[in-house]
């Protein structure tokens, strides 16, 4: 049962708690009886099942070891590391606006997200303070690339539990959404968006056009996304009860964001340390109560709702500030506008400056967090004064949490084990930097 | 009553090969038959590590849509497949599962090597990234981008159409693509 | 009572006193060291301290100083207290040539896999860590990447042309 305080939201689940609680005690118990692992069977042995590194419906390269018992899973060991690209170790060559696009490739499905979050760390860094229009931008940024996120995320969940339509219908409004990007900084995914400082240019009709379209068009898919999956009985036979945590194991382990949210933590990076003008805006933390693929599907998608009404607020704010403020004025650390660079001296002599590493950069170290699709993504930045990052080290939540996977399909199915790894929005990218 | 039946005459259909035709038979050459039924039913592998898959994903959807390229059925297992579509970056952890998988492939097997990171490494210059996978396995198209937009990886797909309807039906036995594979140590 | 960073650096120095240094606030996250005998005494005390429940481990990670000889190495905690929301820094330094810390796998599931990931990036061997092998290398590799020391390139290319990256040696003149 999911607590939200938006009250037209909740689309009529009504189950009660403890009746459902029962259901999913039933339904372990009974599965139990129907196949009983004996113990002193002279035949028992258990057969080893290899789960990737290539998948069905492209999840990402990472694997699980699985020793079955028949359909069982007795024990998974997974192992990680198949897309290792040293990201950290190229983070120490590149000066920070180089950065940008490496930290597109962490998580993928929602690149900006990514750029974001770095350029807030080097501005926290730096001492920027950003004009409250950039935030409003980048909050709507953020925000679509959430719902994007999301929108792989419950789709996949779909198709691997069966029902590829699903993913059909929101694909389309993804295509929207990397529309909007391509106005905004030219590229559909990985989209390097954003400068230390603001952007690099401003919002256009179009995308005020395309945004409005969005959010004119897109509630009406979700709607019917929900109608698909929430109440159908076959999803919610394969989901609930599948990968449950307990709030103590899902802290201890490290999950931060919709898979801890859906065990009943209720903690948010966006209300506990407010960056980028979250504070401004009015919205509600959905939050689940049993921590199984169920619970994380249906946060996810009232996390989308929310992020619609996010948008619509930004907008609305954006509209009462001066509408040609982009970018903080941070002469030392954002490049000027190229007309400024070839007719006045200033501007050139900046120019040089910052593309050649001449600025001064503090030497100090910063962590900075944002909340990420899946989690808690943290850039941990060490700077000694040079141009490019003395150590530069992701937080990265997938990672993080791939190591309670064993524990959530200990003595599941293995279409369980399946349903489970994908409600868990693994992206290998971010694995593995 | 029912509708008169409307028949959709905007559909494209794929060209008849030259040949001669006459009262009942149609004689063109085995090549010719044979490249038209595999180049419009090539089923694809998406080996998809990265980001591209991502774009890949998008290509699969109903904007993009590859499945009017013929490449309706995706399988995910090498036995079945015709066409390799290699998408994202490949480290060198990956490259002894890659080449299994190209192994596990029967002929005649194409390979789509999509994104920069699997034509030359990329940006990713790095002790632990395979600089392209023309390294292990050969290759028959590249499709530059990173990501590539999925009309580039549609382009990538016509142009092994354009290979697979070429090719000749001996040349799997050849002399010369003998030498390519002993140049991989593939047998 | 608050919890305020000068609360919490109160409470260590009563608990540990000298062993305590490097205590500084960087852009407002508390920061200090230990020992690294003593690291496992300092995570258990800021997690079962009834005021200061640092209870979650945000990150575990290292950092290479060649320059400080003897502490080459810091290990580098990241914890977090999500009640109260105060974040910590805390770190250990190592010597290179014995780079041996105890494991906070017992305190904190999560470490096991961060813990894994310093191994293998930098060679700091965790003590009574349950599986302490590399996770994202290939497992035959035989140095430790992010140390300062070691290159980003792949050594073995044969392929790539120094010369047109500006990193060869002048032989463009020469016949």
């Amino acid at each position: 049962m999911m607590t939200c305080s938006a009250g037209e939201r909740t689309n009529g689940f009504n189950l009660n708690h403890e009746k459902r609680r029962q259901a999913m005690e039933d339904q372990v118990v009974s599965t139990q009886q129907h196949m009983p692992l004996s113990q002193d069977s002279l035949e028992k042995e258990t057969t080893t099942l290899n789960l990737g590194p290539t998948h069905p419906a492209t999840h990402g390269v990472f694997q699980n070891v699985l020793e079955m018992d028949g359909e069982r899973v007795v024990s998974a060991e997974p192992t990680v590391g198949y897309i290792h690209r040293a990201f950290e170790k190229i983070a120490e060559r590149r000066p920070f606006y180089q950065v940008t696009p490496l930290t597109d490739r962490l998580n993928y499905c929602s690149s900006p997200i990514n750029n974001m979050g770095w350029h807030l760390t080097v501005e926290k860094l730096l001492g920027i303070e950003t004009p409250k229009r950039v935030d409003y931008m980048r909050i709507i940024i953020m925000e679509l690339a959430r719902i994007s996120d999301h929108l792989i995320c419950n789709s996949v969940v779909g198709v691997d539990s069966g029902a590829y339509s699903g993913f059909l219908y929101v694909m389309q409004y993804r295509e929207l959404i990397y529309e909007i990007y391509e106005e905004i900084c030219g590229s559909r995914l990985t989209t390097n968006i954003g400068r230390v400082g603001g952007f690099e240019r401003n919002f256009n009709d179009t995308v005020y056009q395309k945004l409005d379209r969005f959010l004119r068009e897109y509630p009406d898919v979700l709607k019917e996304f929900e109608n698909l999956f929430n109440r159908n009985r076959i999803f919610i036979d394969r989901t609930v009860g599948v990968g449950r945590i307990t709030p103590e194991r899902a802290l201890n382990y490290g999950f931060t964001r919709p898979n801890l949210r859906a065990t009943g933590v209720d903690y948010d990076v966006r209300v506990a340390t407010p960056y980028s003008s979250y504070q401004d805006l009015e919205f509600s933390v959905p939050v689940g109560s049993t921590g199984d693929s169920y619970d994380r599907f249906l946060v996810r998608n009232e996390e989308m709702w929310q992020s619609l009404s996010m948008i619509r607020q930004a907008l609305a704010l954006m509209k009462k500030e001066p509408s040609d403020i982009y970018h903080a004025q941070v002469p030392k650390y954002y490049l000027p506008e190229k007309a400024d660079v070839y007719t006045k001296m200033e501007a050139l002599i900046w120019h040089f400056k910052i593309v050649m590493g001449e600025t001064d950069i503090p030497p100090g170290e910063v962590y900075h967090s944002v909340e990420g699709a899946n989690g808690e993504l943290g850039f941990y930045l060490i700077s000694d004064g040079g141009r490019a990052a003395y150590r530069l080290h992701f937080r990265r939540p997938c990672f993080i949490y791939y190591q309670a996977y064993p524990e959530l399909i200990k003595n599941a199915l293995l279409s369980d084990a399946v349903v489970c790894m994908s409600s868990l929005n693994l992206i290998a990218g971010e694995m593995d930097a | 009553m029912g509708r008169p039946v409307r028949f959709n005459t905007k559909v494209k259909m794929v060209e008849m090969p030259e040949g001669q035709t006459g009262e009942g038979y149609f004689a063109t050459s085995f090549d010719k038959v044979i490249g038209l039924a595999r180049k419009n039913s090539l089923w694809p592998l998406p080996f998809a590590t990265s980001c591209c898959g991502i774009e890949f994903m998008a290509t699969m959807g109903s904007h993009y849509d590859i499945a009017r390229f013929g490449s309706e059925r995706l399988g995910f297992t090498p036995r079945q497949c015709d066409l390799l579509m290699v998408m994202g970056t490949i480290a060198k952890k990956m490259g002894p599962i890659l080449r299994e998988v190209y192994l596990q492939m029967s002929e005649p097997r194409w390979v789509l090597a999509v994104g920069a990171c699997a034509s030359s490494g990329g940006i990713f210059d790095t002790y632990s990234v395979l600089q392209g996978i023309d390294q292990i396995i050969p290759v028959d198209v590249y499709v530059p981008g990173c990501p590539p937009r999925p009309e580039g990886i549609l382009d990538g797909l016509m142009r092994i159409q354009e290979l697979v309807g070429n090719e000749s039906l001996r040349h799997r036995n050849s002399e010369q693509y003998q030498d390519l594979m002993d140049a991989y140590g593939i047998q | 009572m608050a919890l305020t960073n000068e609360n919490i650096t109160q409470r260590l120095t009563e608990k540990f006193g000298e062993d305590l240094s490097e205590v500084e606030e960087p852009y407002g996250l508390l920061t200090f060291s230990a020992p690294k005998l003593l690291n496992l005494k300092v995570l258990q005390f800021l997690y079962d301290d009834p005021e200061l429940r640092f209870q979650f481990l945000t990150d575990l990670t290292a950092v290479h100083y060649p320059d400080r000889k003897g502490a080459e190495l810091a290990v580098v905690y990241l914890l977090h207290n999500m009640r109260d929301n105060i974040r910590i820094r805390f770190k250990v330094y190592t010597d290179i040539r014995e780079p041996d810390v105890f494991s906070a796998t017992a305190l904190f599931a999560s470490a096991n896999w961060m813990e894994r990931e310093t191994f293998d990036f930098f060679g700091v061997r965790f003590v009574g860590h349950p599986n302490l092998k590399r996770i994202l290398n290939v497992d035959e590799m035989d140095y430790f990447p992010l140390r300062k020391e070691y290159p980003l390139e792949d050594q073995t290319r044969v392929d790539k042309d120094d010369d047109m990256f500006g990193r060869g040696t002048d032989k463009w003149f020469q016949p």
